[in-house]
């Protein structure tokens, strides 16, 4: 198991905002966290990042306690797509890219071949490589996004959080950016870890889902054992109607005004 | 074989590296240049040539090459002006090295070395130093205080902007500008109680280089060294610092210790480089903005080459005042008059062409 958490809590100051959270995470599954605005998710998200430090409660990462691990090691083991991304200084495209090899490159080495090679693979798949010379400061957001995402990826870690990654992208590059970590994942047992405000979207990619509130799981489990109409009047409080929607071959939501 | 293609090859990127090298090799040469030229120049005049002969001569020892030449010239290139000539680029270089890094950890181009309250921090030192007249330490007294001062400014600024959540950058620069505030209108006021003394408070602040000793030069070298090769050490780090904290963080930097320990190296480096100069401004600021637009913002070109550019901007200042005008003004003051208002220009500039420093 990638991650084990058992009876974990964060507070700031005195507010829980994660309160007593105790689940596991599986390889070679994509797991989707679901819950309306300021419910927790993005908060642990950073505690399974080891960002923040549980208040109380313990996270085990393949057998290990979290804490354990340098901020070294587990920049090997687990990448971050964050949800807003700004930079002050004109690197170029490539050069950002490239930051997502650091935690594989001594750090007065330059580049082997094999993260030069990699990282050309990855800008070539999200097409990023179009504008591989630009600078980062002068792209719009989405285009900011898809770069932040291929960072993520040549990282090559065996753990991808995404924290509402595809949340400003257009759909056809919110597909394209979800099927490849999709291939990569199931390919070599990796894990996806993924916060989404897109309920649809989510119901095609995620194997599991997590729904969250008030700091707490509501639900967790198979994406067709959990996601129903009952779920989403408890977690979000509206109603809605979930079918089996053959096209996309997975269940989707809609609802009424 | 297209442009496009050309860049993607390892030749491009190899060419981009020997290009970084011959940047720094080429400012490193215009750097000595500056210090032989600046080193003849004065009320005796020497050629670049017996400079360079009189330095070897003293260096090796070999006393015989001196032969032929006015005994006064090695007492005036060794003694009276390369101490001061080297004092200048040193401070130039620590200042500028220093912005680099307050610019790169607050993610805010406008940051200088001064931003955290260094300067009012060192001046206020340095005043009530000047104003009872403290002695203990013969002439490095002011300095002693001024870098005093200067820490304990730094740590209470750290300390007022620290929350559980580590540094946040608008916490230090709003900390830096309470405490700054505060500090002035200590020194107004020390200024105010001061009568005959304010002059020499008022001329201290302006900054100068006259007067300095080998024993100036290397403290200060001593210092600013160790304090580029931390922050050589750092500079990929701070790279990552710059995508913002939790990318960093997933990217392997401990970014609440590795920003505390860069904030206070460069702190220190600002502290070393006022108190042996008064304090001096634009050069933290503007330097680090001229070589971003020739290296681009990766760091570990980045501070290299300001170091150089740092050096070799403050030597011309000084020699400049020393040399060139008819009457020494103090360096703080014409580095704001030149720094400030170019400053300006390549500002505006960036605005028309909506180029983001």
């Amino acid at each position: 198991m990638p991650f084990e958490l058992n009876g974990v809590s964060f507070s700031y100051s005195e507010k829980a905002v994660i309160d007593d959270i105790s689940m596991s995470f599986a390889p070679g599954r994509f797991c989707g966290i679901i819950g309306p605005n300021g419910c927790g998710k993005t908060t642990l998200l950073d505690l399974l990042a080891k960002h923040r430090q549980p208040t109380s409660g313990r996270i085990a990462y393949n057998g290990k306690d979290l804490g354990s691990y340098s901020i070294k090691e587990l920049s090997k083991e687990i990448a971050l797509v964050p949800q807003n991304f700004y930079i002050n200084f004109p690197f170029t495209v490539k050069e950002v890219v490239m930051m997502g090899r650091y935690p594989h490159i001594p750090r007065f080495s330059s580049p082997s071949a094999e993260d030069i090679n990699i990282v050309r693979d990855i800008m070539e798949k999200t097409g990023v490589n179009d504008y591989t010379d630009r600078f980062i400061t002068q792209l719009s957001g989405g285009e900011r996004q898809r770069v932040v995402f291929a960072r993520a990826l040549v990282q090559d870690a065996r753990v991808l959080i995404l924290d509402e990654a595809t949340s400003n992208l257009d759909i056809n590059h919110s597909i394209s950016l979800l099927n490849i970590s999709a291939k990569r994942m199931k390919r070599q047992d990796r894990t996806i870890i993924s916060v989404m405000q897109d309920i649809n979207l989510a119901a095609v990619y995620c194997d599991d889902l997590v729904f969250m509130s008030k700091g707490r799981i509501a639900v967790h489990g198979a994406t067709k054992d959990v996601l129903n109409s009952e779920t989403i009047r408890r977690v979000f409080n509206i109603d809605s109607k979930v079918y089996a929607e053959s096209y996309s071959d997975s269940l989707q939501v809609v609802f009424k005004k | 074989m297209s442009l496009q293609k050309f860049q993607k090859t390892g030749r491009f990127r190899k060419r981009l590296q020997q290009a970084a090298a011959v940047q720094f090799a080429l400012l490193a040469l215009f750097l000595g240049a500056v210090i032989v030229i600046s080193t003849g120049m004065g009320y005796i005049q020497l050629p670049p040539a017996t400079v360079i002969k009189i330095v070897f001569a003293k260096l090796s020892g070999q006393s015989n090459l001196l032969e032929g030449l006015d005994s006064i010239f090695p007492v005036v290139v060794m003694d009276v002006r390369l101490p001061r000539i080297l004092s200048a680029a040193i401070v130039g270089a620590g200042l500028a090295i220093s912005g680099v890094v307050f610019q790169g950890i607050l993610l805010n181009p406008l940051a200088d070395p001064y931003t955290l309250g260094v300067s009012a921090g060192a001046a206020f030192g340095a005043s009530l130093a000047i104003l009872f007249n403290i002695g203990m330490m013969g002439s490095y007294s002011v300095p002693l205080f001024a870098f005093i001062g200067a820490v304990v400014t730094l740590l209470f600024v750290v300390y007022l902007s620290s929350s559980s959540g580590g540094l946040s950058s608008n916490n230090l620069i709003l900390s830096g500008i309470i405490v700054a505030a505060i500090l002035s209108a200590g020194i107004s006021f020390l200024k105010y109680v001061a009568d005959e003394q304010v002059a020499v408070i008022i001329f201290w602040l302006m900054g100068s280089f006259g007067s300095k000793t080998w024993n100036d030069v290397g403290i200060t070298f001593l210092f600013i060294l160790i304090g580029f090769l931390a922050f050589m050490f750092f500079a990929r780090d701070m790279n990552l610092l710059s995508l913002g904290h939790r990318t960093a963080s997933s990217l392997g930097v401990d970014t609440r210790k590795t920003t505390i320990f860069l904030l206070v190296t460069a702190s220190l480096v600002a502290a070393i480089c006022v108190s042996v100069s008064g304090i001096i401004g634009f050069v933290g600021l503007l330097v680090p903005h001229m070589m971003r637009l020739l290296t681009g913002p990766d760091n570990r070109r980045l501070i290299p080459m300001s170091l150089l550019a740092g050096a070799i901007l403050l030597l011309t200042a000084d020699t400049i005042t020393r040399a060139v005008l008819p009457s020494e003004i103090p360096i703080g003051v014409l580095t704001a008059l030149i720094g400030g208002p170019f400053f300006c220009y390549i500002f505006r500039k960036q605005q028309r062409t909506r180029k983001i420093l």
